[in-house]
């Protein structure tokens, strides 16, 4: 599991079956400081998150087919929650309530 | 899952049994501006899809789930045709599928 | 998928028992605008593929979902032997044009 910012959706109207009806969010890995690292990818909503919100994001398909429920499902990449705020080494990273704004696309 | 823009189609006929029927992509993986993001590969489109569209893959073993032969060499799917992206409130027009042939 | 160029095989008499019997081809990995590059990969061949076929081949765990690698230590596999393919209506590659 990773942290990504939820920067966007995605609108996907056609699809395969077990995508519908799903949420789709366009993630941004970051690191515990905030700063982007590595691919942007798309992920299934299961936390409820938007916009704006910082989420842990599970990409491994064993696990996600898990989540869905669906044992055939041809996914990877799931939101499983919503943080509310990462500590590293005793210092506080990142707090949901005081959140700064999504930096801007580069 | 990543986004990605089909660009091109690929034709064999030799294939491995059980996906005779299969048609494959060349895409482009894209970021959340619509730039080119990594190099292009080759993908099993498992929705109707063509060059110029606008898409998202799933890649590994999870390509050849999305087929209806599962038990299939596959390492990568189109699973998803994308009509809009919104980005930080705003829509990217990088990212709008057209139907013209993008190169 | 990637596609590349087959330019060889590979013979190994002392290997894994379970890759007994299995055609290891040695394959230059080119770009989409058929540009070879520096890069090359051993892969079991699954569809009778040839020296200087253009094939595709799957990576990792995809690699082993063929009866011929099911079950053996693969992760690269030729499944198809590509015929031609274009890219935004131009032909860049034609098998039978050579």
């Amino acid at each position: 599991m990773f942290l990504a910012d939820v920067i966007g959706t995605v609108v996907s109207p056609v699809q395969i079956p077990e995508l519908e009806g799903q949420t789709l969010l366009l993630l941004r890995p970051v690191t515990p400081d905030g700063h982007a690292t590595g691919r942007t990818r798309i992920g299934i909503d299961k936390a409820g998150a938007g916009e704006g919100d910082r989420v842990i994001v599970l990409d491994e398909g064993n696990g996600g087919r898990q989540i869905l429920g669906d044992p055939r499902a041809a996914v990877k990449t799931v939101v499983l929650g919503v943080v509310d705020y990462v500590e590293e080494n005793g210092k506080l990273q990142y707090d949901h309530r005081n959140s700064a704004k999504l930096a801007p696309l580069g | 899952m990543y986004l990605a823009r089909v660009i091109g189609r690929v034709v064999a006929t030799a294939r491995y049994p059980g996906m005779e029927e299969v048609i494959l992509q060349w895409i482009q993986p894209l970021d959340e501006r619509g730039e080119d993001q990594g190099d292009a590969l080759v993908a099993c489109a498992a929705i109707p899809s063509g060059p110029g569209d606008f898409v998202h893959y799933v890649d590994g073993r999870e390509g050849a789930m999305a087929l209806a032969e599962t038990f299939v060499p596959v390492d990568a799917a189109i699973i998803g045709f994308i009509e809009e992206a919104t980005v930080l409130g705003q829509k990217i027009d990088g990212i709008q599928s057209t139907n013209e042939g993008t190169r | 998928m990637l596609i590349g160029q087959v330019v060889g095989s590979v013979v190994a008499t002392q290997k894994d028992e379970k890759l007994a019997n299995r055609k290891l081809l040695l394959v230059q990995v080119h770009d989409l605008n058929n540009e070879p590059k520096e890069q090359y990969v051993v892969a079991i061949d699954s569809v009778g593929a040839g020296t200087n076929d253009m094939v595709l081949y799957a990576t990792g765990s995809s690699a082993r979902q063929t009866d011929i690698t099911d079950g053996r230590p693969c992760d690269a596999v030729v499944m198809a032997v590509i015929d031609s393919w274009d890219l935004g209506g131009d032909n860049i590659y034609e098998k039978w044009a050579r």
